[in-house]
């Protein structure tokens, strides 16, 4: 790989080593204090406790984690805009919001002490594929309400490197910087990135021959497959990060140079892995919900949040020598999830088939209909330049490995059919997915 | 000497062929000639343009996906067994047509064949090898040029 070094390791990273039981007793007392805090100071917290006969003292080590009530992303909705903060806004330095599905955002708030814990994480995040500074990042992610934007903005600050706040979008001008300004790492959706290598290949610009060497790419569902593309047609090293605003933004694992899935930061971010139906903790290795407490949020504390985000936890030694648990990639998330012939499906999953097939993820839309008592699944995909062939065996080719490639994920059927490039509707924020048909 | 073609995807449904050909009218474009490739669900449109540059710049501004393809155009008499000497030539060289259409020029009395070959360099040079005139510019106008 091109320019790659193995990275020393960065001073910042030192908390990503801390010995299991020093990380342990740390996140104890971080998670004892923060619990306090958020009975003392917010009321859904405090009754919820006490539906479950708690108080802040039975929290005695760890394995209480789980008599913890959950926090649902409903209940960020249902307190909008500021029923779920735990200090006084004169406290309060920022807001954030997320777009939902549906109707109002969903607000979050920092603290000064907050925003250093997330400068922390995603310096340490920047830190962890090699970055220090003298390394120009180009923060290709948005800025504004969305966390993308400003967390990684002040993470990279922190660790001392040359921040570039292009923000996304006007993919001319983020090639001109990168070329002009020597980028050395970029932050950006990793389709994102795929579009800036096509266009690059457009525009004669050789991103081989660039100081470009990292690619700090989250916020969507991507796949190796997408990896070793990236990592193939641009010659940097592709990481994966995970974040979502409930709990800070980016930053709440990140993956090393081993690239075996990103690290959590576990001594601000408390991992469960729980069974979708059940609730009950599940032992590392075995799939199922993730489940995040936060171990040091002021402003909006978090109880075990149930993401919807769908992995594993992995407690073995990574070869890097960190002792931060590892997630799998997320793959799927569990709040779109519909049943048709008696099969779970996600749209995640969906994702991931189409991805497989394209490179980069069409804009696609999922249709269920019921037929004479059948359910029938079709996915339309909008036809990209990348698959667009000008034969119709070629086009029908597509077709076939659309479909093949979603009934290999699924286990269904389905119809796949392509469609007039921006016939399907956009939205601003999460798109709507899954148009369901049946009468029930 | 090879032509390029520009081919949209459209959706098997009414008005969906209008929408292309009313933004290059709009726009002053002369298609030269065009063909529909189509299966149940959706269709290939394939035009010969004047300035397909400019052309497909303003189709995908307005959305669409345009690929362009080289096309090998031939001359031939406008009479019976005028494709037949040519398809000979295909057949004996071995070569493999994807799909080809054909329309008669204006003012004479040649037609011109549009082919698309996997290969279309050795198509060309059996072509000239074989003394068929392969036409580098299509103009309906005019006809044929070399």
């Amino acid at each position: 790989m091109k320019n790659f070094v193995p990275p020393p390791f960065h001073p910042v990273s030192a908390p990503d080593f801390l010995p299991p039981a020093q990380l342990r007793a740390l996140q104890l007392a971080r998670l004892q204090a923060m619990v306090r805090r958020a009975h003392d100071h917010v009321a859904m917290f405090r009754q919820r406790m006490a539906d479950a006969g708690l108080t802040p003292e039975d929290v005695r080590s760890l394995d209480d984690v789980p008599r913890l009530p959950f926090t649902l992303k409903t209940d960020l909705r249902d307190n909008y805009p500021f029923g779920l903060f735990a200090s006084p806004m004169r406290d309060i330095v920022r807001l954030h919001a997320s777009t939902g599905t549906t109707g109002k955002p969903i607000v979050v708030a920092y603290t000064k002490a907050d925003l250093d814990v997330w400068a922390n994480v995603m310096m340490r995040s920047f830190a962890a594929c090699g970055l220090h500074a003298g390394d120009v990042i180009q923060n290709a992610y948005g800025y504004g309400l969305f966390t993308g934007g400003l967390g990684a903005h002040y993470g990279a600050e922190a660790l001392g490197a040359t921040v570039i706040p292009i923000s996304g979008g006007n993919t001319q001008r983020q090639l001109m910087v990168m070329k002009d300004f020597g980028a050395t790492a970029i932050c950006c959706t990793p389709s994102y990135f795929l579009h800036l290598i096509e266009q690059a290949a457009e525009h004669g610009v050789n991103l081989r021959e660039l100081p470009l060497r990292a690619g700090i790419f989250g916020a969507e569902p991507w796949t190796e497959a997408m990896r070793r593309r990236i990592e193939a047609e641009s010659g940097i090293r592709a990481y994966d990060i995970y974040g979502l605003s409930e709990i800070i933004g980016p930053g709440v694992a990140m993956e090393c140079p081993c690239q075996a899935g990103p690290h959590i930061f576990e001594d601000w971010f408390y991992p469960e892995i729980i069974d979708l139906k059940t609730g009950a903790p599940l032992p590392d290795g075995e799939e199922g919900e993730l489940v995040l407490t936060t171990l040091g949020k002021q402003a909006m504390p978090m109880i075990r949040y149930r993401t919807r985000d769908i992995t594993t936890l992995s407690a073995e030694p990574c070869s890097c020598g960190r002792t931060l648990r590892r997630i799998r990639r997320i793959g799927r998330r569990s709040d779109d999830m519909f049943i048709i012939r008696g099969v779970n499906v996600y749209p995640s999953q969906i994702e991931t088939a189409l991805l497989a097939v394209e490179g980069v993820l069409p804009h696609y839309l999922i249709i269920l209909t019921r037929d004479q008592g059948l359910d029938e699944i079709e996915v339309q995909v909008e036809v990209t330049r990348e698959v667009f062939g000008d034969t119709v065996g070629a086009l029908e080719q597509v077709q076939r490995q659309l479909g093949k490639s979603i009934e290999s994920l699924t286990g269904l059927r389905v119809k796949a059919r392509l469609v007039q490039p921006q016939t399907l509707q956009r939205s601003e924020g999460k798109a709507k997915r899954v148009i369901d048909k049946r009468e029930m | 000497m090879k032509i390029k073609q520009l081919s949209l995807f459209l959706e098997n449904n009414p008005g969906a062929l209008i929408r292309p050909v009313r933004l290059l009218a709009q726009a002053k474009f002369n298609i030269l000639t065009l063909s529909i490739a189509d299966s149940s669900q959706f269709g290939i449109l394939r035009l010969i343009v004047d300035d397909w540059e400019r052309a497909m710049k303003l189709l995908e501004k307005n959305g669409f996906v345009v690929k362009v393809t080289d096309m090998v155009a031939v001359q031939v008499a406008d009479q019976p067994g005028g494709l037949a000497k040519i398809l000979d030539v295909v057949e004996k060289a071995g070569l493999n047509v994807e799909f080809m259409y054909a329309f008669p020029e204006k003012h004479a009395t040649k037609a011109v064949l549009i082919f698309r070959f996997n290969d279309p360099d050795s198509a060309i040079l059996t072509f000239q090898k074989h003394g068929v005139n392969v036409v580098s510019r299509v103009d309906l106008q005019n006809g044929a040029e070399d």
